[in-house]
């Protein structure tokens, strides 16, 4: 059977494509950031396609691009076995539209983009930093997020030790 | 509850809100076991993450080294030898075996079954030897590389003989443990009709592995999407009905028996051949004409100094883990260390819906629903 996710996605959403890449049999399309909600509810309820399964929300961070954050969710059709990437760019400070009211799923794996990038979802039940601590700076899958500095933790007798 | 809880598998902390002893509200609390690993991939080569790995879901080691080898290997358009694919499904199922041993050794104790832990952990044991005898590690084995394995089977037949014991016996000690437990009226009481879920919920929710078969969803991604020749082998998808404790438990028990059907048909049936293909400038030229020639011996020493630099791109690629569905997300810019890593941890999205079990449960059930949906933390906070 023909995966028709493409030409669906054409038909209906022609203005919101921004860029469209097959790479080694995976179909990946950059959307437009207002289209998301709709195009989700296309693809999740759509009778052909049914992709229902939300498998993994997350982010990947382009410091040097205009829009340098690339928010990217797996989906997956439980009837048809075949998978989708949707791709939205944002830019630093700019807010995205949360799917947790078409996905549950999105929740946790919401909140970790935004514990690991900084990046905002409106509308989110419960935006709140998930691994990192609450009172934790910075947001550690950035770029510029350097590797290795760490802040001592105990260091009240630093110079006594280091003198 | 929590962190420092013998019943939380690891440093899970929950906010329990309580009327009485009834739950009116859970919050998990994750994070203690968080090492960034994801960021610490990007500045590895592609070859020196493989370790990382291990120690993500660490009772299933192997589960984690498949899902990203497999990964890179799309990637980079290459495939592993057929010998190197039977190996992999066979230890991978050993693997599952040994996963749900863990799980079913904790999760009874939790409950009060604490001899089922020591019966679990004696057969896990023999596992334990068996990777020990392929890899050298009992535990953190990487003994999957990008392009086949890390080196062949041992030439000595102990190998084959310990798998061929294991195959032996384990039928009968799967049963003691349903003898023990599956019509125990005191684990049906703790069980039955406790954490249960919808099949549409468990959708929406993203629930995969044993937790979605356990609703009576027949989604399991060795038949679904087949990769390293899954497809060639027979077994069955066990499901349950009720999404409960207990469904999952019968669930994950007949998965036990499905591995030992995998394993006995791979190990009956590993062809000859290379361990691993050779690809130049990818993986290592074989180590006899290492010892030969110069110009092996440079391309030996820069793969292993360098890495290899993969074509930019990305890929998903998703594998039935003992938890669910396990996958990677890799995007390449062209130099010999990932861009990005990304794990879809199967506990992690899981243990995202726990507050949707326990919610309306007594305090007593909350032990008995972590344990059911087979969570380690090492996943979850990676």
């Amino acid at each position: 059977m023909v995966n028709p996710t493409l030409e669906k996605l054409k038909e209906n959403f022609a203005d919101s494509i921004l860029e469209i890449v097959e790479h080694r049999g995976q179909l990946s399309v950059s959307i437009k950031k207002e289209a998301l909600l709709l195009i989700c509810k296309f693809l999740k309820d759509e009778a052909e396609l049914k992709y229902n399964f939300l498998s993994d929300v997350c982010g990947v961070d382009y410091p040097e691009r205009g829009k340098r954050f690339d928010i990217i969710y797996n989906l997956y059709s439980l009837p048809f076995r075949w998978r989708v990437r949707l791709k939205v760019g944002l830019a630093e400070g700019e807010a995205i539209n949360s799917v947790t009211s078409i996905w549950k799923a999105a929740n946790w794996l919401e909140r970790e983009v935004f514990d690991m990038f900084g990046v905002k979802f409106d509308n989110h039940p419960d935006l709140r930093r998930i691994l990192m601590p609450d009172d934790w700076e910075g947001h550690p899958l950035r770029k510029t997020y350097p590797l290795t500095t760490e802040e001592i933790a105990f260091s009240h007798n630093k110079d006594k030790l280091t003198k | 509850m929590g962190p420092q809880h013998p019943a939380t598998h690891g440093v899970l902390r929950i906010v329990l809100e309580l009327d009485g002893e009834t739950v009116v509200k859970a919050t998990p609390m994750i994070g203690y076991l968080h090492t960034g690993i994801e960021k610490t991939a990007e500045n590895k080569t592609y070859s020196q993450v493989i370790p990382l790995l291990d120690r993500t879901d660490y009772v299933a080691n192997l589960s984690n080294n498949l899902g990203y080898v497999l990964a890179i290997e799309k990637l980079l358009d290459i495939e592993a030898p057929p010998r190197a694919q039977v190996v992999r499904v066979l230890l991978t199922e050993l693997t599952r075996i040994a996963s749900h041993l863990v799980w079913i050794g904790s999760h009874a104790a939790d409950i009060g079954a604490i001899s089922m832990l020591l019966y679990a952990f004696r057969e896990r044991e023999m596992l334990m030897d068996i990777f020990e005898t392929v890899s050298g590690q009992r535990m953190m084995t990487s003994y999957f590389r990008i392009g086949g394995l890390a080196k062949d089977l041992p030439s000595s037949d102990e190998f084959e003989r310990r798998v061929k014991e294991f195959i032996k016996i384990f039928p009968g000690k799967i049963q003691d443990y349903e003898n023990l437990l599956t019509k125990n009226k005191l684990w049906l009481q703790r069980t039955v009709g406790i954490g249960a879920i919808t099949v549409e919920e468990a959708i929406n929710c993203g629930l995969s592995g044993p937790m979605i078969r356990g609703c009576g969803m027949n989604w399991d991604i060795r038949k679904s999407n087949p990769y390293s020749g899954y497809e060639k082998f027979d077994f069955d998808i066990p499901t349950g009905k009720n999404g409960d404790a207990y469904d999952r438990y019968l669930v994950r028990v007949e998965e036990m028996r499905q591995s030992l059907r995998i394993v006995e048909q791979a190990l009956n049936g590993i062809p000859k051949g290379d361990y691993i293909t050779r690809v130049p400038g990818v993986t290592y030229p074989p180590k006899e004409i290492v010892k030969k020639e110069m110009e092996a011996l440079i391309y030996h020493f820069k793969i292993a100094e360098e890495g290899f630099t993969a074509p930019p791109g990305e890929v998903y690629y998703s594998i039935e883990s003992p938890k669910g569905e396990l996958g990677y997300f890799i995007v390449s810019d062209g130099t010999s260390k990932p861009y990005r890593v990304r794990i879809r941890p199967p506990c992690f999205v899981n243990l995202s819906s726990f507050n949707r079990l326990v919610a309306g449960r007594l305090i007593a059930d909350v032990v008995a629903i972590i344990g059911s949906i087979d969570i380690v933390l090492g996943e979850i906070d990676r």
